[in-house]
């Protein structure tokens, strides 16, 4: 019986760039997927194409392409990634400039535009669409002129038109997590795309490796001790039948390890509703699936149940608001805490002093109880250190560097100042805040382009 | 006891929202999770950590509970000045409760 092996090789920019070339040269895949876009990235992109028209995609993967791709191509292991960020066919172009510079044939890269729809957002504000926030309700009233970012997440209907044009390499911008591994199921399998429980499974695997090594014993909070090494941790792959039954696996040699119980932390990571997880087309429902060992490092899923769609799609915004710095200063024992507290009050009381106009200010004792707050208590009142952080959120930079100027000053405060976590004077960092909403799908209309290399 | 003894956890974001998943060690324990990790007691125990609400769902089939605590993240994503501005501690700190067995 056919199965398609689905490699995830990148959860998300930054994620190591060893992994994809371990799940290239790790044993025998047919796909390899790639997330490199997460919330926000998208509008730093914006950004770096806005001074540079041939930038305002994910470079990391074009560099990891130049290394893999005449050995993708030479073993038809087929590459799915959506490093296209806001100029997917910039990002198409220097892959095409690559395999011309090495002489690599047989490229065939596919491009699938149309999530950008900022040029769309005035039309549709005059049609009464409301795009308000999705998790806030607030009005879009509040921040559409200062919008620099809005894209649909596409699903897998576009990868799979490129697919079927004979792409080998298929780039996407703004895309579900899920539709890059569904795509290629439904090319591979023929699934219709109204067989919702075969749609469902594709969705659900996809999700499984979505997240990269976390399928596998990363961030595995059941039992990080027991995962061996973990520096060479062996990213997911799922092997998927037509039937829509999946294992989820990972090359043999490879730390870490797939187990149910890692397998089953991840089905519920950023989980909402477990009967209702939104795609483009279809949603899935989590609440029958099973998951059992079938092998050492071999964990099968089944029972994925799915049903049509909304007639929407999910939309992520971002827009600029205002800025951050965060100070952080190592006080010792004796009575590491109380000169961390002093500390903090005379900072609070030249910033009154001064009048500066904070959105918000925040303190945290790091190594005492910065994370888990009252939660879990702090154990003892006199640690041997403990880190003074205080963190400010101001509408303009000025105020974030007048904060900064107050930093240093406190050597002078309670004895024991060691000095600057962070290094020399703190720059302000420009938030960019995110704006989920929805949009009907007949206002987004997905285009795929296929380009030959030489 | 406490919910570390007999459960593991993994948490992330969504927005502002964190949502956790406590799973079973031993399946056969997933019945005393729906017992006694209710929706209210995980609101008490994040008292001044979520300013929403906390929404409970049940996989029998995982052996899981999922639960949803709005208003967690003090703004969430890019805007917290949290430390843990995305939540990936909180089920570490749900862990903590102490449940009557």
């Amino acid at each position: 019986m056919k199965t398609v092996r689905i490699a995830n090789g990148q959860a998300f920019w930054g994620d190591s760039p060893a992994a994809p070339i371990a799940q290239v040269r790790g044993g025998d895949i047919d796909y390899l997927t790639l997330d490199y876009l997460a919330e926000i990235t998208m509008s730093v992109l914006r950004k770096q194409y806005e001074r540079d028209p041939d930038a305002g995609y994910a470079r990391d993967f074009v560099d990891l392409m130049s290394e893999i791709m005449q050995e993708c191509i030479e073993r038809d292991i087929k590459v799915i990634a959506n490093a296209g960020g806001v100029n997917p066919q910039g990002c198409a172009q220097a892959l095409l400039d690559v395999a011309a510079s090495k002489g690599i044939s047989g490229l065939r890269v596919g491009v699938v535009t149309g999530d950008d729809i900022m040029a769309q957002l005035d039309g549709m504000v005059g049609e009464g669409v409301p795009l308000q926030n999705l998790d806030t309700g607030q009005s879009f009233e509040e921040v559409r002129d200062r919008i620099v970012s809005a894209n649909a997440y596409l699903g897998a209907e576009p990868i799979t038109r490129a697919l079927a044009d004979g792409a080998n390499v298929v780039i996407t911008g703004r895309c579900t997590d899920p539709g890059l591994v569904l795509g290629p199921l439904v090319h591979e399998f023929g699934w219709r795309w109204d067989d919702w429980d075969l749609l469902a499974a594709g969705t659900v695997a996809g999700h499984t490796i979505e997240c990269g090594a976390q399928a596998s014993g990363g961030n595995f909070q059941g039992g990080w001790r027991t995962m061996d090494d973990l520096a060479h941790v062996g990213y997911p792959i799922v092997e998927v039948s037509a039937d829509g039954t999946f294992v989820v696996t990972k090359h043999p040699g490879t730390g870490g390890a797939v187990t149910t119980a890692t397998v089953t932390e991840q089905l519920l990571y950023e989980l909402g509703d477990p009967a209702t997880y939104l795609s483009p087309e279809v949603t899935a429902d989590f609440t029958a699936l099973q998951v059992q060992e079938v092998g050492p490092d071999r964990v099968e899923v089944t029972g994925a149940r799915g049903r049509p769609p909304t007639d929407s799609l999910k939309v992520s915004m971002a827009y600029p608001d205002g800025f951050q710095g965060a100070a952080m200063i190592t006080y010792a024992w004796p009575d590491a805490l109380a000169k961390a507290e002093l500390a903090d009050s005379i900072l609070r009381t030249r910033l009154k002093d001064l009048g500066l106009p904070l959105r918000a200010i925040r303190t945290d004792l790091v190594g005492y109880n910065s994370v888990h707050g009252r939660v879990v208590p702090p154990e003892g009142s006199d640690p041997a250190e403990v880190v003074l952080r205080v963190s400010i959120w101001a509408d303009d930079p000025d105020t974030v560097s007048r904060f900064a100027a107050e930093i240093a000053p406190l050597v002078m405060g309670p004895p024991g100042f060691t000095g600057l976590l962070a290094g020399g004077r703190m720059r302000p960092s420009r938030v960019m805040a995110y704006w989920p909403t929805l949009v009907p799908k007949s206002v987004v209309d997905p285009q795929v382009i296929v380009r030959d290399g030489v | 006891m406490r919910l570390i003894d007999v459960a593991h956890a993994r948490s992330g974001d969504k927005g502002d929202s964190v949502n956790i998943g406590l799973i079973a060690r031993d399946r056969s324990d997933y019945p005393l999770l729906v017992r006694e990790v209710t929706a209210e007691r995980v609101a008490h125990h994040f008292a001044g950590v979520c300013l929403g609400e906390v929404k409970r769902y049940e996989l029998p089939n995982l052996g899981a509970l999922n639960f949803i605590l709005t208003s967690a993240l003090g703004g969430g994503g890019t805007t917290s000045l949290r430390v843990d501005a995305q939540g990936k501690a909180m089920g570490e700190a749900l862990l903590f409760m102490e449940i009557d067995v």
